[in-house]
């Protein structure tokens, strides 16, 4: 038996010629929020279906609440809520219905996890009657999530549960998932935006297969860019301030980051010295403000990832 | 940062989108309520709002797609219900849901867009090719488009929705799920475009893209809560960036509808 609530040692899956999962381990601590953080085609939903038993791995061993992915799969069945990225509710039935419908698979009642499922029910209990697929975005997401807890799991596994949704539900959505963290629940949970590592315990990046380094707090994550790293503003066109940006020398790397541009600098370089380089080759420009910034986990993944998966 | 609109063609030609009194209702339900704009040629338009906010239906109409129910707008210069086919010739539309064939190669989705737009055979020819010399893109031209990076999908869906020189490209969350760094490639190809005097109206969900449009608006149930330059939306909420702002305005309409 393990003390994790969720390990996976060198897991892999292949499709054809393709690794979609390449030799992953992680540890998930009990009531822990982690988070796998990558763009589509990373391999997160590949992993996530192992860790919930529906596809079996090529390689390697995973275990969650201390039970074999593969000896035991019909009991962590039992123990985990799953909510996978897409088509996890019935359209045609009612808020209520698809309750009740995910209640019974498991055996049990929506009264027996009425406690653990409130606070995300609550909102949604005025529309008990209304056909889920009638439901927005931000509504079918908790009642999705309510579905995946209705049996009162001991881990909760969400795939996705933010993508294409707007800023103001994936906040309220997080908000939620930090209400369960406090409970006691163990959640691992995927997403493609970089910001949202902010609040997981640990964070693991993830790119082709692989993970991009070690789990780690998100603050170790971001501190993990070991360059210099300059935010800079100008007037002017953008696509002709990158240009020149990346002709500077020493210059690494310079990405847009919302009305500015992050340049990375070589890696022994001081911040102030690699930033009055770059005051120096814009002074014909106008509006220029150049000035060291920390590292976001945003600013980390482009430099672990390097251009090597990039068209 | 924001490149001025250029003056020449401001004096003697409509706006790229202009709209008054914009609605559509689908039966008691409201989904876009009397919205008037207007977007500058040339510029990168973010267009904003919740799920469910009428993004989709006011799209719908500004391409011609869908018939107002009141109010009017012109895309291009041509009013959307009285001329949408003209507008339609016109635009270039690129999504996260609908943008190549994966079925076909490279050249078979240029070959079959270019013919939707009503490109001649030749003019499909010569910009198949300069297309594919520009995007460095020539080795893949026999390539079925499933077989391509998430990337390379991208990027030719772009360039395809420009194929036909559209003057408003719509690009609704193109780079939903995408990595940062082709992500920044792809909004590195809307700066070009702009810059080359293509209007771009943009939606997406990531905040730090709406801080790199020249203006953005906000939609709220229906209506256009805010619009402004980014910077002028932070003055106005107090807040430090467009997230602060979205999360301000779109708040108390989180309730379901």
């Amino acid at each position: 038996m393990s003390a994790a609530a969720i390990r996976a040692d060198g897991l892999v899956k292949r499709y054809g010629a393709t690794d979609a999962v390449a030799g992953v381990s992680l540890d998930v601590a009990p009531g822990e929020l982690f988070g796998v953080i990558g763009p589509d085609g990373a391999g997160k939903t590949t992993l996530f279906r192992m860790l919930v038993t529906v596809v079996a791995p090529d390689a390697g061993t995973a275990t969650v609440d201390g039970l074999d992915v593969v000896a035991d799969h019909r009991e962590i069945r039992r123990r985990v809520g799953y909510m996978p990225g897409r088509f996890s509710l019935y359209p045609d039935l009612s808020v209520r219905e698809n309750l009740a419908f995910f209640a019974s698979v498991f055996g049990t009642t929506v009264d027996a996890g009425a406690a653990l499922i409130a606070p995300i029910y609550a909102p949604l209990a005025p529309f008990a009657g209304r056909r889920a697929g009638a439901l927005s975005g931000g509504m079918k997401q908790k009642l999705a999530l309510s579905c995946a807890l209705v049996h009162r799991p001991r881990v909760l596994v969400l795939d996705e549960p933010t993508t294409g949704v707007d800023p103001v539900s994936r906040v309220e959505f997080w908000d939620l998932l930090a209400h369960l963290r406090a409970d006691g629940l163990t959640t691992i949970v995927s997403t493609p935006y970089m910001d949202e590592a902010a609040r997981c315990d640990r964070v693991a990046l993830m790119q082709g297969g692989r993970l991009l380094g070690p789990p780690a707090p998100p603050a170790d994550v971001a501190a993990s860019l070991r360059a210099p790293l300059v935010r800079v503003r100008a007037d002017g066109p953008r696509a002709a301030l990158l240009a020149w940006l990346r002709a500077v020398p020493g210059v690494a790397r310079a990405e847009v980051f919302g009305a500015a541009v992050h340049v990375t600098g070589p890696p022994d370089a001081e911040p102030e010295v690699f930033a009055a380089t770059l005051r120096h080759a814009l002074a014909g420009s106008s509006g220029v403000e150049v000035a060291p910034v920390a590292p976001g986990v945003e600013d980390a993944f482009m430099h672990l990832m390097g251009d090597a998966d990039v068209a | 940062m924001s490149p001025e609109p250029a003056p020449a063609s401001a004096a003697d030609r409509p706006p790229a989108v202009w709209a008054r009194g914009l609605t559509r209702t689908f039966d008691a339900f409201t989904a876009v309520d009397a919205i008037s704009f207007e977007v500058a040629r040339g510029e990168v338009f973010g267009f904003l709002g919740a799920n469910g906010a009428g993004k989709t239906t006011a799209i719908q109409m500004l391409t011609g797609l869908l018939a107002p129910t009141a109010g009017e707008a012109r895309t291009a210069g041509f009013d959307v219900a009285a001329e949408p086919e003209a507008v339609k010739r016109r635009i270039g539309y690129m999504s996260q849901r609908f943008a190549l064939y994966d079925d076909l190669t490279v050249r078979e989705n240029i070959r079959f867009f270019g013919g939707i737009y009503g490109l001649s055979d030749r003019a499909i020819a010569e910009r198949t090719a300069a297309l594919l010399d520009r995007l460095g893109a020539a080795h893949l031209a026999r390539e079925r488009v499933g077989r391509l990076p998430l990337g390379w999908k991208q990027k030719l869906a772009f360039a395809v929705a420009l194929l036909h020189e559209p003057e408003v490209v719509f690009l609704d969350e193109p780079t939903g799920g995408v990595d940062p760094v082709t992500r920044r490639r792809f909004w590195e190809g809307i700066y070009a475009a702009a810059d080359a005097g293509t209007t771009v109206f943009v939606t997406t969900h990531y905040m730090d893209e709406a801080e790199s449009c020249d203006r953005v608006s906000v939609m709220v149930d229906g209506r256009i809560a805010a619009l402004g330059t980014p910077a002028e939306l932070h003055a106005r909420f107090a807040a430090a960036t467009m997230d602060e702002v979205f999360v301000h305005l779109a708040r108390p309409a989180a309730a379901p509808r």
